[in-house]
């Protein structure tokens, strides 16, 4: 089943408000004209944000609440000779001055990050990155510790840096973690994935290798919503409260409680509405224990929220992966093998976000979506003096590096043996009959029936007219600009995942979910994971509404508050639907297999007799003779005798252990136009195929399938974070860390194939990221395909692509020209 | 130094230090955090608020050029418990997700309508270019101006099933 948007036409299409889910029966509607289950609902958390009433961090006001901010380190690798703090602790308005030696006495200079690394909260003995957090000011208001921080004096002896990734293994690089004992180079690790004998064996037989190197450069998430937090350490209950922007309030709450030796009772993280995340908001920032410090020390409630530039300059980078990739063929195209060497720049401290087995994330899914003889990864990381992170901005756990690398070798290729792209992927595309698919690097594919995906995405662009007009255009001296045409077909393994295989910080990555009906028949779902906007307040209620026959607008989500919500590890890799939603479904099954039992008491006849017909239990053959879920809730709580051994209530708490992650995966291809005067690169039309499984609501997969596509026209054309030799960072600013706006977004054609994951309840299979994920490729096959290029780096900027066209590519993440 | 202003149509005086921004001050003096803040440098449009029925960046205006001037906010938009079609038309068409950029949006967009009834998608693209949204990816931002604009009278609004309602 497919639904399609005509490009330039979705603006005025009236839209159905009642169900469209494809692959689930229309639900029917509730009295408020919402989906009992699956279907196009309209968002239950948008009535406070229209009116301005989101509760966002920085909107938490308290009495008498102080105002932090940091003081951030102008170098990237530096001594610390001397910090005077005098005078800004004699500013009138100033309660307290925090350096790393204050924090040293707490034992809290540096600590853990998720990757098993150590990072400097406040700088002990030297800087190793610019932005880096060296002081901390509370005062009675933010303007005034603003001020405070200029009254700050720091005497820094400079070093050199470590930029380029490539000179961080040098013999002569300054070593950069002197912290660590016994450490006498900047290497993080060696980690390969495959297998090289059976590699080199295929490749030594190819008719065809094609070798490229390709740079995936640094990228920030730059939610619009920067990173904050108001702490407040109650010094009468001993309590700690922490309002902050985080995507995993549990996580954090345990990472708080080892840290600082407090129980976790003792610790309430309220993660209110969050202002988009996308991967920014998971990790510890040392801003978040300053402010938990500050209000420790002045026993008041104390806010820090950072400006854009600390956000682009100190949190979480994505990527930064240096790719050399090779693939193997014959000459009639068939794929053979693909290997890659990867040096990945993690910053100055390793603090990605990811399961701990696999350092390089999810990046061995390289092989994407097709069939290989063999294939072999291997990765070594290395220490820079740049921000720390790498495993963010809607990247899957490095899935984003490992799809743009393939399908810009299969361009290669395509290019290569003078292949249409499109027929060389169809040819080469995993078939369905080979599903469930075991890659050469390990992975489990559930489901998927991918030429039927990229056969969709073909039809809705046109794609022989397209390439007819691009041969025509080419064929015309006068034009003035030139047309490409961009493919990617992506495989995502999301929701992490199996508690055998991945946990954080040795916390498995499983989620809990509380289910609630109350007496009335309406109910209250309680979440560990958190939305930054992917609408959970109404999915959620959908799949229990879906389930129980319950009305969405009777089921409210509870979820980031930790004294409210049950464990789990929160909202990233694409996780909630494919975890907790399942945690959700599971739930309302309970619910549904208890009230059976309820309703068969009630009735006076066996469960086996009850047949369930959208939200209620009736006798076969006898529709009258029923009990509906809210009659059922009420006898549940009332007197009605029940079976030996079953308790009152209506309530279901499940903890869900996924027995495997889910694979989404699509056909994308994009339409650009290039200015041959100026380089400018015009994305024209972009088309999306994707195949999450069934929508529970199609309306949200749509915003999300948009916000990604957004985002991969931002990585592929103008985002960057770059730095000059000594480690200046010129990407710290929206004036030079440019995001794309109304203009450079083209108006989306969605497509969409249902193939349904046979592992989970619900058969979904998680979709937050897959645009993100697939669409850089596409954007950047299409502008090469318009210069008949083979490879240029992102950003595809009009400097970069005119430079390209001279024959002349640059390393666009780096500054140094 | 004191300032007074009229902001969503109330009279306010306060005593504030001259370099104190205009989005500072409605946020943190007035309470009024339906504006955001979001950049340093004038680029995302998060905190746009109208100053004299033309929308400005706040975070770049003092609020003492605001003194004696009208200051209107997203918290003014909707009247007597009825949404503006704007903000109707955002919730119909998912134009919003994490809402961060909403207030900004419905803004500008309210002002545009204003401007010009029947915007075609062009004209609406150029009006938002200043408003930076990392959510939607602008397409159904794009719809649901559209849809405002044509439910410019309100009367399907009245109509729309009350899905407000629900956790008003
Ligand atoms: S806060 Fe970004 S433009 Fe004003
Ligand atoms: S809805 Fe999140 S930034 Fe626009």
């Amino acid at each position: 089943m497919t639904t399609t948007d005509t490009p330039g036409t979705t603006a005025d299409v009236p839209r159905a408000r009642t169900a469209e889910a494809a692959g689930a029966p229309e639900a029917p509607l509730s009295a408020a004209g919402n989906p009992i289950g699956f279907g196009r609902m309209l968002r239950k958390e948008d009535a406070r944000f229209l009116r301005g009433q989101g509760k966002y961090v920085d909107d938490v006001q308290l009495p008498g609440m102080l105002h932090g901010a940091v003081l951030r380190s102008p170098h990237a690798h530096a001594r610390i000779v001397s910090i005077d703090t005098s005078a800004a602790e004699a500013h009138p308005k100033v309660r307290a001055v925090i350096t790393g030696a204050v924090l040293e006495t707490l034992n809290l200079a540096w600590m853990p990050t998720l990757s098993g690394d150590v990072q400097s909260v406040l700088c002990t003995d030297k800087v190793r990155f610019q932005g880096q957090e060296v002081a901390f000011v509370v005062a009675d208001d933010h303007y005034s510790a603003r001020d405070a921080l200029e009254l700050i004096d720091v005497e820094y002896a400079p070093l050199p840096a470590v930029v380029d990734a490539r000179k961080a293994l040098d013999p002569d690089a300054p070593l950069i973690r002197d912290d660590l004992e016994g450490r006498t180079d900047n290497k993080i690790y060696d980690w390969e994935a495959g297998d090289a004998a059976a590699c080199d064996d295929v490749f030594s037989r190819a008719d065809v290798v094609v070798t490229q190197d390709m740079v995936y450069p640094r990228v920030h998430p730059a939610p619009m919503e920067t990173c904050g937090s108001v702490a407040h350490m109650d010094p009468v209950s001993g309590k700690l409260t922490i309002w902050t922007t985080t995507q995993a309030p549990h996580a954090h709450r345990t990472l708080y409680a080892i840290v600082a030796g407090l129980p976790e009772h003792k610790i309430q993280v309220i993660s209110p509405d969050i202002g988009g995340g996308f991967g920014n908001k998971v990790g510890i920032y040392p801003g978040y224990v300053c402010s938990i410090v500050g209000s420790i020390l002045t026993g008041k409630p104390v806010k820090w929220v950072e400006d854009r530039s600390e956000n682009l300059m100190s949190t979480s980078f994505a990527r930064d992966y240096h790719m050399h990739g090779e693939i193997a063929a014959t000459r009639e195209g068939k794929i053979l093998g693909l290997r890659v060497n990867v040096l990945a720049d993690h910053g100055a401290f390793n603090g990605v976000a990811q399961p701990t087995k696999y350092p390089a994330g999810f990046f061995h899914i390289f092989t994407g979506s097709y069939d290989y003889a063999a294939a072999h990864c291997n990765v070594t990381a290395v220490y820079s003096n740049k921000a720390p992170g790498g495993v963010a901005y809607a990247c899957s756990f490095r899935i984003t590096e490992a799809v743009y690398l393939v399908e810009r070798m299969v361009d290669c290729l395509a290019d290569e043996l003078s292949m249409d792209p499109a027929a060389l992927r169809m040819q080469n595309l995993l078939q369905p009959e080979q599903f469930p698919y075991t890659t050469p690097t390990g992975w489990e594919y559930d489901s998927g029936n991918y030429p039927a995906a990229l056969t969709e995405a073909m039809r809705i662009a046109g794609y022989d007219e397209l390439r007819a007009e691009q041969a025509a255009l080419r064929a015309d001296p006068d034009s003035t600009s030139m047309m490409g045409i961009g493919l990617s077909f992506f495989t995502e393994g999301v929701g992490a995942g199996p508690r055998k295989h991945m946990d954080i910080l040795g916390l498995g990555m499983a989620d809990g979910c509380d289910l609630r009906v109350h007496p009335t028949g309406k109910a209250v779902l309680r979440l560990s994971v958190q939305s930054q906007g992917q609408g959970h307040e109404t999915t959620f209620a959908q799949i229990v509404a879906q389930e129980l026959g319950i009305p969405p607008e009777d089921i409210e989500v509870v979820h980031g508050d930790t004294d409210n919500t049950p464990f789990g590890l929160g909202t990233y890799g694409s996780r909630s639907t494919p975890v907790s939603g399942a945690a959700a479904a599971v739930a309302a099954r309970r619910v549904k297999d208890k009230s059976r039992i309820i309703a068969a008491a009630s009735l006076e006849c066996s469960p086996d007799d009850l047949e369930w017909d959208h939200g209620r239990w009736h006798v076969k053959g006898d529709p009258n003779q029923a009990k509906t879920i809210a009659e059922i809730a009420m006898l549940a709580h009332g007197t009605l005798e029940l079976p030996d051994g079953m308790e009152g209530h209506l309530d279901a708490q499940v903890v869900y252990d996924p027995p495997e992650l889910t694979y989404p995966f699509g056909a994308y291809i994009s339409v650009v136009d290039v200015d041959k005067g100026t380089g400018a690169v015009k994305v024209r039309r972009f088309i999306a195929v994707d195949d999450c499984g069934p929508r529970i609501n199609p309306m949200i997969v749509e915003g999300q399938v948009h916000g990604g596509l957004a985002d991969g026209i931002g990585m592929a054309l103008m985002e960057v974070i770059a730095f000059e030799e000594d480690g200046n960072n010129v990407g710290g600013s929206f004036l030079n860390y440019l995001l794309p706006t109304s203009m450079e977004c083209p108006s989306y054609e969605l497509g969409q194939t249902v193939t349904p994951s046979p592992h989970h309840p619900l058969g979904v299979k998680g979709v937050g990221e897959s645009a993100t994920v697939g669409s850089p490729a596409a954007i950047v096959n299409a502008v090469l395909d318009a210069l008949q290029i083979r490879h240029a780096d992102m950003p595809l900027t009009p400097a970069a692509v005119w430079r390209a066209q001279q024959g002349n590519p640059i390393r666009t993440d780096l500054a140094i020209v | 130094m004191q300032v007074t202003m009229t902001v969503n149509g109330n009279e306010v005086t306060e005593d504030i230090e001259p370099r104190l921004l205009l989005v500072h001050f409605v946020r943190d003096v007035l309470g009024l955090t339906g504006t955001h803040w979001g950049c340093d440098t004038s680029n995302c449009g998060a905190c746009v608020l109208w100053l004299d029925d033309v929308p400005v960046k706040s975070c770049t205006t003092l609020a003492v050029m605001a003194s004696g001037r009208s200051v209107r906010t997203v918290e003014d938009l909707a009247q007597g418990g009825v949404l503006d079609p704007v903000q109707e038309g955002f919730m119909q068409e998912h134009g919003l997700q994490c809402g961060f950029c909403t207030p900004g949006m419905l803004m500008t967009a309210r002002w545009l309508l204003d401007h010009d009834a029947d915007p075609d998608e062009n004209t609406i693209r150029e009006a938002i270019a200043g408003n930076v949204c990392r959510c939607t990816g602008y397409e159904n931002i794009v719809r649901s101006i559209r849809w405002a604009a044509a439910h410019a009278d309100g009367a399907e609004q009245q109509a729309a099933p009350a899905t407000d309602e629900v956790t008003a």
